[in-house]
C-alpha cells in the first residue's frame, strides 16, 4: 500500500525562483534564505520519494476569472512551467502520476470533497519554487507530482477547518492506493507577506512563528483560526497558509498514530516582500 | 440581506471579494492577456489602442496607463492579475508592492530587510499607533 512518510511546508515567493534562475543565490541577500534548505536538499536524497502530493495556489496563471475552482487535481501526465509574464522559469518540465490523482480525486470526491479535475493546466512559482527550494536545479524532478491548486485569490479561499478535514481525506486515500509509493505531502505558500495597497510589506513574525508551533502540536486548534485572522495578522497575502493545513491534515497521528517528528525548521524575513517559513514533519 | 464583509476596517488593505471581481472582471481578463509575449509586445507598442480592445472603464484605462496599482485596485484588479502589467514592464514584485506604499523603491526594500512592516498600528482602521 502507499503511504504518507513526511509532509513539508514552505513558502513558495516568485523571487527566490528568479534569484535561482538567474544565479543570485550567492549573494548577501539571498544566503540566508537558501542556506535554510540546504539540510532539506540533502534530506530530500535520502528519503527518496516516489510521489509528491503538492498543494499550491495559482497566481492568476492557470485559471483566469473565467473559471476559479477552490479545489483542484491535476491528472495529467505532465505539466509545463507558465509563461507569468517574465517568461517561463527555466526548470524541468513536471511529470504527473496520472493513476494515483485519479485514484485520489475518486476516493476523496466520495468522501464529500467536490474536487474540480483538471488535466490541463500550466504551473506557475507556487509549485516551481518549492521543488526548485527542495531538489535544486537538477536536469529533471526526482520523482512525479501531483499538483493541488487551492483559491487563494478570489475571496473566500476555503476555510482552514475544510482544509484540515480535505487533508485527512486526502490521507485515507493515498493509504488505499495498492501500490508500495513512499508519498510526501507538501503545503505551499505563507507566511505573513501583503502585496497590495498601502499597507503592504506587512510582516509579523509573531504571528508567524505561533502559527509554526500550533501546526505542529494543536493542528486541530489552529484549523479554527477564521480567514478575518490571516488576513488581519498575516497580511492579505498571508491567507495562503490555510493551504499548510491540508498537509497537516495527512499526517498520521490525526487518526490515532503518534505525533510526527520535526526534522527541520526554519523561518527568515525578507525574501522580497515575504516571511519564508520551512518546516518538515516526519511520520511516526 | 447583504452579505457580511468583516475585512473593510483593515487599513491599506482591499479583499478581492466576489464584489471587486466582477467590478474589475475585464481589467483583470486584460492584464491576464499580457501572459503572452505576442500581446505583450502589442501593448507596449500602443497602450491606448490595446486597452480600447477590452470592455474596460475610461477610470480603470487611465488608471493602467498611469500604473497607478492603488486605483487599480479600488476599480477591481487584483495584484496577482495586475503583477503582469508589472512583469510587461520589466518590474519586480518588491518594486510593484512597493508602488503602492508611497515610499521610495530604497525605502521599502530597506524597510523589508529591517523586517518589514509592523503589524503594531496596522490591525484596525483607527487603532492607535
Ligand atoms: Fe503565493
Amino acid at each position: 500500500m502507499a503511504r504518507i512518510t513526511s509532509s513539508v511546508y514552505t513558502s513558495h515567493v516568485p523571487a527566490v525562483g528568479a534569484a535561482l534562475d538567474l544565479g543570485k543565490t550567492a549573494e548577501a541577500y539571498w544566503q540566508p534564505v537558501f542556506k535554510g534548505y540546504d539540510f532539506s536538499k540533502q534530506w530530500e536524497k535520502e528519503q527518496k520519494p516516489d510521489v509528491i502530493f503538492l498543494v499550491f495556489n495559482d497566481h492568476a496563471t492557470a485559471f483566469s476569472l473565467d473559471l476559479i475552482p477552490t479545489f483542484a487535481i491535476g491528472t495529467a501526465a505532465e505539466f509545463q512551467p507558465a509563461d507569468e509574464g517574465w517568461g517561463p522559469r527555466p526548470v524541468p518540465k513536471v511529470i504527473g502520476h496520472p493513476k494515483l490523482a485519479a485514484h485520489i480525486a475518486q476516493s476523496v470526491i466520495q468522501d464529500d470533497f467536490d474536487l474540480t479535475i483538471v488535466n490541463k493546466m500550466d504551473v506557475d512559482h507556487g509549485l516551481t519554487v518549492p521543488l526548485s527550494l527542495m531538489f535544486g536545479q537538477p536536469q529533471a524532478w526526482p520523482c512525479p507530482v501531483i499538483p493541488f491548486a487551492v483559491n487563494v485569490v478570489q475571496y473566500p479561499p476555503p476555510s482552514g477547518r475544510r482544509c484540515f478535514m480535505l487533508g485527512q481525506a486526502i490521507r485515507k486515500a493515498i493509504e488505499s492506493y495498492d501500490e508500495p509509493l513512499n508519498v510526501q505531502v507538501w503545503g505551499t505558500g505563507g507566511m505573513s507577506h501583503q502585496l497590495q495597497g498601502p499597507r503592504a510589506g506587512l510582516i509579523n513574525k509573531e504571528w508567524d512563528k505561533a502559527f509554526l508551533d500550533r501546526l505542529i502540536d494543536d493542528p486541530e486548534g489552529l484549523s479554527k483560526v477564521p480567514h478575518l485572522e490571516y488576513v488581519r495578522e498575516a497580511g492579505s497575502e498571508g491567507i495562503e497558509l490555510v493551504m499548510w493545513l491540508i498537509a497537516r491534515g495527512a499526517m498520521s497521528d490525526l487518526r490515532g498514530g503518534k505525533k510526527p517528528t520535526v526534522r527541520h525548521r526554519f523561518y527568515h524575513v525578507p525574501a522580497s516582500n515575504t516571511a519564508v517559513g520551512h518546516l518538515i514533519l516526519e511520520n511516526n | 440581506m447583504s452579505l457580511d464583509k468583516p475585512y473593510t476596517d483593515i487599513p491599506g488593505t482591499t479583499i478581492f471579494d466576489a464584489d471587486k471581481s466582477r467590478e474589475g472582471y475585464h481589467l483583470n481578463q486584460f492584464c491576464m492577456s499580457l501572459m503572452k509575449a505576442e500581446n505583450r509586445a502589442r501593448f507596449k507598442a500602443n497602450e491606448r489602442a490595446y486597452l480600447d480592445e477590452w470592455p474596460m472603464s475610461e477610470e480603470q484605462k487611465q488608471a493602467v496607463m498611469a500604473r497607478d496599482l492603488n486605483r487599480c485596485i479600488a476599480l477591481g484588479g487584483n495584484i496577482y492579475f495586475l503583477a503582469k502589467i508589472g512583469a510587461t514592464d520589466g518590474k519586480s514584485f518588491q518594486q510593484m508592492a512597493g508602488s503602492m506604499t508611497g515610499m521610495t523603491e530604497d525605502q521599502y526594500r530597506d524597510m523589508m530587510v529591517k523586517g518589514g512592516r509592523s503589524i503594531e498600528g496596522n490591525r484596525k482602521i483607527g487603532e492607535k499607533k
